[in-house]
């Protein structure tokens, strides 16, 4: 095996687990599309919102500590604890549970019914609001992930798949990261499609995604199905915002990465799970193998509109995405 | 349609508006928001909290008292333009537009209204050329200065010579990540090195193209021209290849505290450049009784001392500084727009000067001329020291090589003097 | 009282068809109209100018442009920021290629150029659909966005990347670079708005419009009585991209003056827009200026009710100005998910009836 393959091998590999990265964007975009045809365009800002509650959990940061303190002229900023990372977690989780019921309780709810561009203007309005009120709570630094998440290169890999193609061949290199990414994506996949099939309220949400009437007159209630999926939604959104944050430290700029969900979303479909995944690899080894392999021709930094392209071309042949359900037309 | 009231607005407004000229106003163009907010907040920290200082220790400068406006923009253009023009009719004396974008919108704009800008190290670096730029300073250090001093250092640590060696430079794809390009590639002409482009795009969450690159051509040196996130992304994969961190070197602004954190332990070692140095000042004292116990920070006091809090501090002094010059040349005390620019044209900065000040050494001794606004170009190499948690200057400061980099500097100004009509020349 | 007609007695396909059936309207359109062109121009200052109106005026024909494509004809694009670029360098080129020739021609041949584009990447529309277009554009968008960082021709090789305005004058007076007069930038963005504003609403509401609304109400039902999606969907395309492509070439020659592409222009921009229109109200030229005002004037008052009045600091006021604007969104939406456009026709047709509802 020439050197040369066998770094394309490796761009290839880490393409995939890229992808792998940004479906877990995708799957909470998905999820909630699904139940409620909402194109949820704050779930970026919900991952960030996310990550930087559990953040500011851990830390035992006060919330809202600067207008506390520009009010009162006080000086707080922490209690002074530190909460261990699996209570953080729990608590993050139903944080995100309170804003499902919230989003549901006063901004969906009067929405039903309406448009999908209406219902994606009103995720739009959620995504500023997020934004700020994350802001506000938590601060604008930059904070670290203190979760022990395994980073770095697996050397043991490396060792063992160096010099394989001669002398110039430095082995394979895979962030540590990365793999706990695809496994922990691999787990929620499977525990996401084993709840939607096998338990009551999971029926009942494949149920309300396939027809909100139908399933409205066989007594399923459609409020507490669209908590349930956006609070699913948010939990996905914790764990790509852990997984995110964990690289780059949690900051504002976490909610960006909903654009590099967004390629991976329109080439899987934004109705299926498997679809997010699919597209997620496809996505990231498209990308990846392209900068690798004309980036340098062109001058780089092709990944951002490449992605877009790719998906693009894939619509031109299934303009219902992948494994999107097949749009049927009647007039 | 919706004008009308509009009108009756702007209306009510121009009538009501009179421009208060009273003390000295410094507007802040801060940005604590946004994607680059843990980058503005410090800065616009200790820019606001020296001149508050200054105003509690004696009064102000020159005993007219300092007015602080603080005008948040974000990071963004047009934000800073509507803070440009909100607070230039309150008579400010000195812009700091700290952005690569608001500058260039200023530049012509604060020329046209007669408002001194000052670009600290960032911006646009041919301004250096006082002639074409009459109105903008870019002292103490420019950006072609600041890929001149590594390519210096670099020298230094290699007895010398750098043939043979490959140099990469892994910059933001933008204006800002574009500035040394043109250096690199001089400089690379001139001592033999290799010279690799590495384009990141904004925000730069996603490296792992660039990184695996790296590990493969496996450069001897690494540059990096980064801000937001993309900085620390960058030192989190460089750790991951497992990159020797002492051949990674950021410029200074890819070189705060905030960047390096998140990479824990592994960052050790980082370098970076800094315009200025860090560390125990005695003016830190004066700024903690004076403004931090008498409850009158800018922020929450956590980034006290801090790279970014040291360098707006530094900013601040320097502009303050100005403002001394300029009421001293001119005799007054409530000085003008146009004053402070001849005090800035006059500024000279030694160390006795900066020892008075109880901040001897943060900058290089350095003076400004009408042909020359870009200061000596002078900068320090620091080391991040993750155990202690706190950059550590490595060098002296370090000369950059003004042979290569002054010609670029009039080849650009005259360029865009012969764009806009602008016949070169002091006022 | 005076806000009504004396029922419903037309007996011309023109009066039928009038934008401003009610004599108010009309008087209101004209004084509007006067008190943009006469009074305004003489107490404009630089802040109101390069603050408020001048960014609303270009917003404005932004949004009526994305408004054809996605309020008329149906099509949701991303790609606004991306065509915005587009007619910023293009303006830039033509400027600095032919700096004997009148800017103002060179805007509308900036347009041109735009529309041109705009149609190429509009193509994928004719078998993508929904939000799944959305991709082709956003595609359009960090395309062309990368490439005129990438080449060097497109900002004449300066050393920045950065465009910059080189000083340009109509009749004598500077409407392009430092030393152009508040009144002179308004003026130039005002004739444009005016004209758009003009065109927009006689091409919506004559055959192409019609067209464009059969293929929004539904493309197949469309196609079936006559109207050829290829043509309709392509000149909805090209036409917004002509909008879009003035808005951008005024947004960097007249406002801005020095852009850098990326931060100018990126998908924050595309945004922007988009939230314009729908805030505004979709297939309303009227909406795409409520929602233009609504998302320029909103910040710059919330801030200075919260800085300058209320003192408190800068940061806490906006992060707060993006609560509250996110809130408002949303209230908005659940009050009147049609936008403003249709608040302001409720509250005509209540002024109609008013004071004898029944």
């Amino acid at each position: 095996m020439s050197t040369e393959f066998l770094y394309f091998v490796e761009v290839l590999i880490n393409g995939l687990m890229a992808g792998v990265m940004y479906s877990l964007v995708a799957l909470g975009f998905v999820l909630i599309f699904k139940a409620s045809g909402i194109f949820n365009f704050s779930q970026g800002v919900m991952a960030l919102f996310a990550a930087l509650t559990l953040a500011g959990i851990m830390e035992g940061q006060v919330p809202f500590a600067h207008i506390i303190n520009s009010i009162f002229g006080t000086n707080i900023h922490h209690f002074g604890w530190h909460v261990p990372a699996v209570l953080a977690i729990i608590l993050t989780v139903f944080v995100m549970i309170g804003f499902a019921w919230a989003v549901q309780r006063f901004v969906f709810r009067h929405l039903v019914g309406q448009e999908p561009i209406i219902l994606f203007m009103a995720t739009i309005g959620l995504a500023y609001f997020l934004e700020g009120l994350g802001d506000i709570m938590w601060g604008s630094d930059i904070k670290t992930l203190a979760l022990g998440l395994p980073q770095g290169g697996a050397r043991w890999l490396e060792d063992a798949t160096a010099g394989l193609g001669g002398d110039d061949f430095y082995g394979f290199f895979i962030d540590k990261l990365d793999m706990v990414a695809t496994v922990v994506a691999a787990v929620l996949v499977t525990a996401l499609i084993l709840f939607s099939q096998y338990t009551k309220h999971g029926r009942a949400m494949r149920a309300v995604a396939d027809d909100h009437q139908a399933a409205l007159s066989v007594g399923i209630s459609l409020n507490f199905i669209w908590i349930l999926v956006w609070s699913l939604a948010g939990f996905v959104a914790l764990v790509a915002g852990i997984m995110w944050g964990a690289k780059s430290g949690v900051q504002f700029s976490l909610s960006l990465i909903a654009l590099k969900a967004l390629p991976v979303l329109m080439l899987g479909g934004f109705t299926s799970i498997p679809g997010a995944i699919v597209g997620g690899l496809i996505i990231g080894m498209g990308e990846k193998v392209f900068e690798y392999m004309i980036g340098p021709m062109v001058g780089g930094a092709t990944e951002n509109w490449f992605a877009y392209v790719l998906a693009l071309l894939f619509l031109v042949f299934r303009p219902q995405g992948l494994f999107g359900e097949r749009i049927i037309e009647r007039v | 349609m919706k004008m009308k009231n509009l009108a009756a607005v702007a209306v009510a407004a121009t009538l009501g508006a009179a421009p208060v000229m009273a003390d000295l106003v410094i507007p802040d163009l801060s940005y604590r928001t946004g994607p680059y907010a843990a980058g503005g907040t410090p800065f616009s920290d200790g820019y606001q909290d020296y001149f508050n200082m200054l105003n509690a220790r004696d009064g102000g400068i020159g005993g007219e008292a300092v007015r602080v406006l603080e005008c948040e923009t974000g990071y963004n253009t047009e934000k800073g333009v509507e803070c440009y023009e909100a607070t230039k009719g309150e008579g400010a004396l000195i812009y700091q537009p700290l952005s690569t974008g608001i500058t260039y919108q200023l530049i012509p704009k604060a020329t046209a209204d007669g408002i001194p800008i000052h670009t600290m190290g960032y911006g646009r670096t041919s301004a250096a050329n006082g002639e074409v730029f009459n109105w903008t300073f870019n002292y103490p250090a420019n950006y072609w200065d600041a890929a001149s001093v590594m390519v210096n250092y670099l020298l230094d640590e290699n007895e010398g010579s750098l043939e043979g060696k490959n140099i990469a430079l892994l910059f933001h794809n933008s204006a800002y990540g574009k500035e040394p390009i043109r250096t690199l590639e001089t400089l690379a002409e001139k001592h033999g090195f290799t010279f690799t482009q590495l384009a990141v795009d904004h925000p730069g969450q996603e490296q792992k193209s660039q990184w695996l690159r790296i590990r493969r051509e496996r450069p001897d040196y690494i540059l990096m021209w980064g801000w937001g996130v993309m900085n620390q992304v960058a030192i989190q994969e460089a750790v991951n290849i497992g990159y020797p961190m002492d051949q990674f070197i950021g410029n200074w602004w890819s070189g705060a505290e905030h960047d390096v954190t998140p990479a824990g332990a592994g960052a050790d070692g980082y370098l970076s450049l800094n315009m200025n140095r860090i560390g125990d000042l005695p003016v830190f004292e004066d700024i903690k009784t004076l403004v931090h116990d008498a409850g009158n920070t800018a922020g929450d006091g956590s980034n006290f001392g801090n790279v970014l809090y040291t360098r707006g501090m530094y900013a601040a002094m320097l502009g303050a500084e100005a403002i001394a010059k300029a009421q001293e040349i001119h005799g007054v005390a409530d000085v003008t727009a146009a004053m402070v620019r001849d005090g800035m044209e006059a500024l000279d900065i030694t160390d006795a000067r900066m020892e008075e000040l109880g901040m001897a050494g943060v900058g290089p001794a350095f003076s400004v001329s009408c042909q020359d606004h870009g200061g000596s170009g002078l900068g320090i190499v620091q080391q991040w020291n993750a155990s202690e948690g706190k950059f550590v200057a490595l060098t002296d400061y370090i000369a950059p090589d003004d042979s290569v980099t002054l010609p670029l500097i009039m080849e650009d100004s005259a360029a865009f003097a012969a764009e806009n009509n602008i016949e070169p020349g002091c006022l | 009282m005076f806000y009504r007609e004396a029922g419903d007695f037309k007996t011309s396909y023109a009066e039928d068809n009038q934008t401003f059936p009610i004599k108010f309207d009309r008087y209101r359109y004209w004084f509007v109209l006067a008190v943009a062109f006469l009074v305004i121009p003489f107490i404009i200052n630089d802040y109101w100018a390069n603050a408020i109106f001048v960014p609303f005026l270009i917003y404005s024909i932004a949004a009526i442009g994305l408004n054809i494509l996605t309020g008329y004809c149906g099509q949701v694009s991303l790609g606004t920021g991306g065509f915005m670029a587009v007619g910023a360098y293009a303006c830039y080129k033509l400027m600095t290629a032919f700096p004997e020739v009148n800017i103002l021609i060179h805007i509308i041949l900036s347009g041109g150029i735009t529309a041109v584009v705009g149609a190429a990447f509009g193509l994928p529309s004719l078998r993508i659909k929904g939000f799944y277009l959305a991709v082709a554009t956003l595609a359009a968008q960090f395309f062309l966005i990368w490439l005129f960082n990438k080449v060097a021709w497109f900002y004449n090789y300066s050393a920045s990347g950065q465009i910059s305005a080189p000083e340009r004058f109509v009749g004598g007076i500077a409407v392009t670079g430092p030393n152009t007069e508040a009144w002179a930038k308004y003026m130039v963005c005002l004739v444009f708005v005016t004209l758009c504003g003009l065109a927009a609403r006689n091409l919506t509401r004559g055959t192409t419009g019609r067209k464009w609304m059969a293929i929004r109400d539904m493309d197949i039902a469309a196609e079936i009585i006559g109207v050829n999606p290829l043509k309709a969907k392509l000149t909805a395309f090209a036409v917004s991209s002509f909008f879009v492509g003035i808005a951008g070439a005024l947004f960097f020659a007249v406002y801005l003056g020095a852009v850098e592409g990326g931060e100018a222009f990126g998908i924050q921009k595309s945004f922007l827009v988009l939230f314009m229109v729908i805030i505004g109200g979709l297939g309303s030229i009227f909406g795409s200026f409520a929602g233009a005002a609504f998302l320029v004037v909103l910040p710059v008052a919330l801030k200075m009710i919260g800085v300058d009045l209320l003192g408190w600091p800068t940061d806490i006021v906006s992060h707060f100005q993006l609560v509250v604007v996110g809130a408002l969104i949303m209230f908005f939406l659940i009050k009147e998910p049609h936008g403003l456009a249709q608040l302001w026709r409720v509250i005509k047709e209540k002024l109609r009836l008013w004071p004898f509802p029944h």
